[in-house]
């Protein structure tokens, strides 16, 4: 027998582009020196009260538009109240999903192996981010510079059926979020975290029937892309083998687990039966405030083409692949690099070979953005691959040294004596000179060969360290060598 | 006792004449301050540095203050009267405080309260009882318990409080001074400890209406850190005081005033009465129209509860951040959860554990419709009845309390069924934020007895106007204690 899985995502996305903190005017930065961000708020000292940041509410506000949900008439926030160390005043600003949170009942198209696919979003909602711990040998250690960060939380129907579905909406949402300049996303920073739910049913069932649906398993905080394929995969592997062992009753269970890396498996947690009353209640020191319609059309007038539509346009308008098209496209600083150099007038094939061979290569080498190397559109315009003084082969040096030695472009071609000779009369010079001292291989010489005149144009490339251009060269060195044996 | 009897504008005068200076009233301050706690325990801390400070144009400077321990004030000692904050200070100012301190007010010290503002009687606070300087016998009420007390011993002219059901106008009335809380967000919550946000209001405590007037005039306003303050810039409530109040209308709620709907009404409560319906007719005197209403007794019944419901729900969760790990001592236990325990169960008192229990238990999923929604609903419609009030009259007047002070030995916080309205009314003055104040109006046996005037979001100009006619016309202006033997 056959079975299908639900699996749903409660996606954390810290919204890292505001400049300060969702409740508080302590900066919103990512640092390595902790506790470097913090006001009092951000501690629960008495007597501290929340500021909502308009931005963080806008950024909100655009993702629910983007996921096609419906935005509320009122804003508000609720308290959830829960006590853990790294939540120094033991509630949480949060918002629910009734009356109607950020956004609510949407939806969101993606691609997945190259399927157009759709998955429900049940609600986003803006809440405020806890302190982060560091779990030492024998002591636990806090850091609130991510406290009060803003997060936003976007919870999806159970529509995925596989871990590769989920994964590839999760990056689809990355790039969502990296368009709308909302989130940087990087996972290395703890950016994008995930819970996982999963159950499985029998395939000939209903699955719009919930009655249908198996014991929900939920996978807390796992903070990596792969590691939720990876969870999913192995979860429904697990629920299926109890399934058929006869022990699905017992050992799939209502529970939360959590995702270890090392064993590649989920590990129990805790059992839904303690799950906490979080006692929800309206946050009374922010009052509920309208969104006007008007700041609703500007927020809707400011979202900016995305990544999908982006690569739309490269295909049709530039005629690049659906390959290359979805890697420039992936990152959103890439894109823009991209864009800024076909701007500068290259030629947009040019310009994308460049970018997701060299620069790819090189990033993902280093490990590094697109932010830390030595290289512009305009840089790369200018000397690389506009410039026909210097070849191909030695384009990719310079492209090596600018990086390396951070030089301008121009200025590695100068220091390594690069430029070509492409003067007609020069290379006239060099290639009598040449024929001048070799009469024995004139002698040899057979027009008929191709490859007779690779040791003309070696010897003239000797004599100029390879800086003749080469096709001036060879048409000159055959011409010649041509009417010589007429 | 040379100067601290005297009001602000006469200190103002004397202080730009030259008569006296800052200093030496901070001096006074601090002897009485000294005199007052050895005879009724009003403080938390005395500040003997306490320095004099540059005479401007604005009333408060140089003169001395209290403030209630519960506003943070950078670099002093700020417990809120709890054993979880006994050595907690803070490093920030209040912003009711900063404001206060930039027109020149001296904080000489910080006055004891009900722990964390919970509790009526003055008596809950980590550093003990305080009594009250017209009997000693008796109760201040709370839980601006130590505010009251100073303010009627003329240790200084006014002392700041903070109200979240009674608690500045309440010990008003059983010390015989003037207690005035603005309406809501007039002045910043930002550095009070919370006690419960949707009902905490910051005011104060005088011998006299004008010098509440002056002194909120310096409190409030807009503050970036308090999104439930408002721009109040247009509200001059020492300049609104004309006394002329001819054609203002009052009601009182006949429930509540009229001695018939007792059924063995006490002898001091006929008194208090009686008291009552003289100022009243003072008010008539005064041009104003005053007529009795009728609101419904099953929602006034209703009031207690609503409040008891709301704030401790409200409260549990403000207080959560008290664990003893970012300050407070540090509890004992191996986990966080085992040192926040201990820190938790030997730092609050058992009335305040009280108020926790039955705020978690109004809010779990399965009690929340049925208690804290309910409470909300009742709130609302106790908030549209005074607010059909307000449409027509400029503001309720009412008694406040059953009658004077009461014993400390007999049943502090227990509520007798038959005056419960009568006790927790001003209540309403929080559950819709309005601008509320109580002045004396007599006494009972030599202790004071009042009456509070509660009026229309935002038009504190008017009540207070109110206020300062009726007090000048009747006799208990400026009074201070004077100990009944």
């Amino acid at each position: 027998m056959g079975y299908i899985a639900m699996i749903g995502l409660e996606m954390h996305c810290e919204a890292s582009e505001t400049n300060t903190k969702v409740f508080s005017s302590a900066r919103n930065a990512y640092s390595v020196t902790p506790n470097e961000n913090i006001r009092p708020y951000d501690m629960g000292f008495p007597g501290v009260l929340p500021v909502v940041n308009k931005k963080a509410v806008e950024y909100a506000i655009k993702t629910s538009m983007v996921l096609n949900c419906k935005q509320p008439e009122y804003m508000y926030f609720e308290r959830k109240n829960y006590y853990y160390p790294d939540m120094p005043k033991n509630y949480q600003i949060t918002q629910e999903t009734k009356p109607i949170p950020v956004g609510i009942y949407g939806y969101v198209d993606y691609e997945c192996e190259g399927e157009e696919k759709r998955v429900r979003v049940n609600n986003i909602h803006l809440e405020e981010d806890a302190a982060s711990s560091d779990h030492l040998y024998d002591t636990t250690v806090i850091d609130y510079n991510r406290a009060a960060n803003p997060l936003l939380e976007l919870v999806t129907e159970p529509d995925f059926r596989t871990g590769e579905e989920a994964m590839a909406f999760l990056e689809h949402m990355r790039t969502v979020y990296q368009y709308l300049g909302v989130s940087e996303c990087d996972t290395k920073k703890g950016h994008i975290r995930c819970d996982v739910n999963v159950s499985i049913m029998d395939e000939s069932l209903d699955p719009e029937d919930p009655s249908n649906w198996g014991t929900k398993v939920e996978m807390k905080n796992v903070n990596s892309f792969g590691g939720v394929r990876d969870c999913i995969k192995y979860e429904i592997k697990r629920q299926t083998k109890a399934k058929e062992d006869g022990t699905y009753d017992t050992e799939v269970i209502q529970e939360t687990r959590r995702w270890d890396e090392e064993t590649q498996s989920t590990i129990a947690m805790r059992s839904k039966v303690d799950a906490v009353d979080y006692k929800y209640f309206v946050e009374p020191n922010i009052p509920k405030y309208k969104l006007t319609k008007e700041w609703l059309d500007e927020i809707r007038a400011s979202i900016p083409e995305l990544a999908y539509d982006r690569k739309k346009r490269y295909m049709n308008d530039y005629g690049l692949s659906e390959y290359d098209s979805n890697i420039l496209v992936k990152e959103k600083k890439i894109s823009d690099f991209f864009e800024d150099t076909v701007k500068l007038g290259t030629d947009p094939k040019e310009a994308c070979n460049w970018v997701n061979g060299m620069i790819l290569s090189y990033l993902n080498y280093h490990m590094i953005t697109i932010d830390d190397i030595y290289m512009t559109p305009d840089m790369l315009r200018d000397q690389l691959i506009d410039d026909k003084t210097i070849s191909s082969k030695q384009a990719k040096d310079v492209f090596n040294k600018v990086l390396e030695e951070k030089k301008e472009p121009m200025q590695v071609v100068k220091d390594e004596g690069m430029m070509q000779i492409t003067d007609e009369g020069s290379i006239e010079g060099i290639v009598d000179e040449v024929l001048a001292e070799n009469p024995q291989a004139i002698e040899t010489y057979d027009p008929e060969n191709p490859k007779a005149l690779d040791y003309f144009i070696g010897q003239v490339m000797k004599k100029t360290r390879g800086k003749a251009n080469p096709s001036i060269a060879y048409k000159m060195m055959k011409e010649k060598l041509d009417n010589l044996k007429k | 006792m040379k100067y601290m009897n005297k009001s602000l504008s006469e200190l103002h005068k004397m202080l730009k004449n030259g008569e006296v200076t800052s200093e030496e009233l901070i001096k006074e301050s601090l002897e009485l301050s000294h005199e007052v706690q050895d005879k009724y325990n009003a403080f938390v801390t005395i500040l003997d540095d306490a320095k004099g400070t540059k005479i401007t144009d604005n009333v408060l400077s140089g003169i001395p203050c209290g403030i209630k321990d519960n506003y943070s004030t950078r670099g002093v000692l700020s417990t809120g009267s709890s054993n979880t904050l006994k050595d907690y200070v803070p490093f920030f100012d209040a912003t009711a405080y900063a404001k206060l301190k930039e027109a020149g007010a001296v904080m000489v010290n910080k006055t004891v309260m009900d722990e964390f503002g919970m509790g009526g009687t003055g008596t809950t606070g980590h550093t003990g009882v305080v009594l009250n300087p017209w009997d000693p016998s008796r109760m201040c009420a709370g839980s601006s318990a130590g505010s009251a007390c100073a303010v009627a011993a003329g240790v200084y002219p006014y002392a700041t409080g903070s109200d979240t059901g009674d608690s500045i106008r309440k010990p008003a009335a059983y010390c015989g001074i003037v207690g005035y809380k603005p309406t809501y967000g007039m002045i910043s919550r930002y550095g009070l400890f919370p006690f419960a946000s949707s009902l905490d209001h910051l005011g104060v405590l005088t011998r006299n209406v004008k010098d509440a007037a002056i002194v909120v005039d310096n409190m409030k306003g807009i503050d970036k850190y308090d999104m439930t303050s408002w721009d109040s810039s247009k509200i001059h409530l020492a300049n609104s005081l004309t006394g002329n109040v001819k054609g203002k209308k009052l009601c009182y709620i006949k429930e509540i005033c009229d001695i018939a709907e007792y059924d063995n009404p006490s002898d001091e409560l006929k008194e208090h009465m009686d008291n009552f319906f003289k100022a009243i007719d003072k008010c008539k005197e005064l041009g104003m129209e005053v007529e009795e209403v009728s609101v419904d007794r099953t929602l006034l019944n209703a009031l207690a509860s609503v409040y008891v419901v709301i704030s401790c729900a409200e409260a549990t969760s403000n207080m959560s951040n008290l664990t003893g790990i970012i300050f407070g001592p540090r509890g004992e236990g191996k986990t966080w959860d085992e040192q926040t325990k201990d820190y938790r169960t030997k730092g609050f008192s058992s009335l305040i554990k009280r108020r926790f229990v039955i705020g978690s238990y109004v809010l779990q999923a399965k009690n929340q419709e049925r208690y804290f929604r309910n409470a909300q609903r009742v709130r609302r419609l106790l908030v549209d009845a005074w607010k059909d009030l307000f449409k027509k009259y400029d503001a309720v007047i009412l008694p406040v309390s059953s009658g004077p002070a009461k014993k400390l030995d007999g049943d502090k916080d227990i509520l007798s069924k038959e005056t419960v309205t009568l006790e927790e009314h001003l209540q309403v003055g929080n559950f819709g934020g309005f601008p509320s104040i109580t002045i004396p109006d007599g006494f009972i046996n030599n202790l004071p007895v009042a009456l509070n005037i509660t009026g229309n979001c935002y038009d504190d100009e008017n009540v207070l106007n109110i206020a300062y006619a009726l007090e000048n016309a009747m006799d208990y202006k400026d009074q201070l204690a004077k100990e009944v033997k």
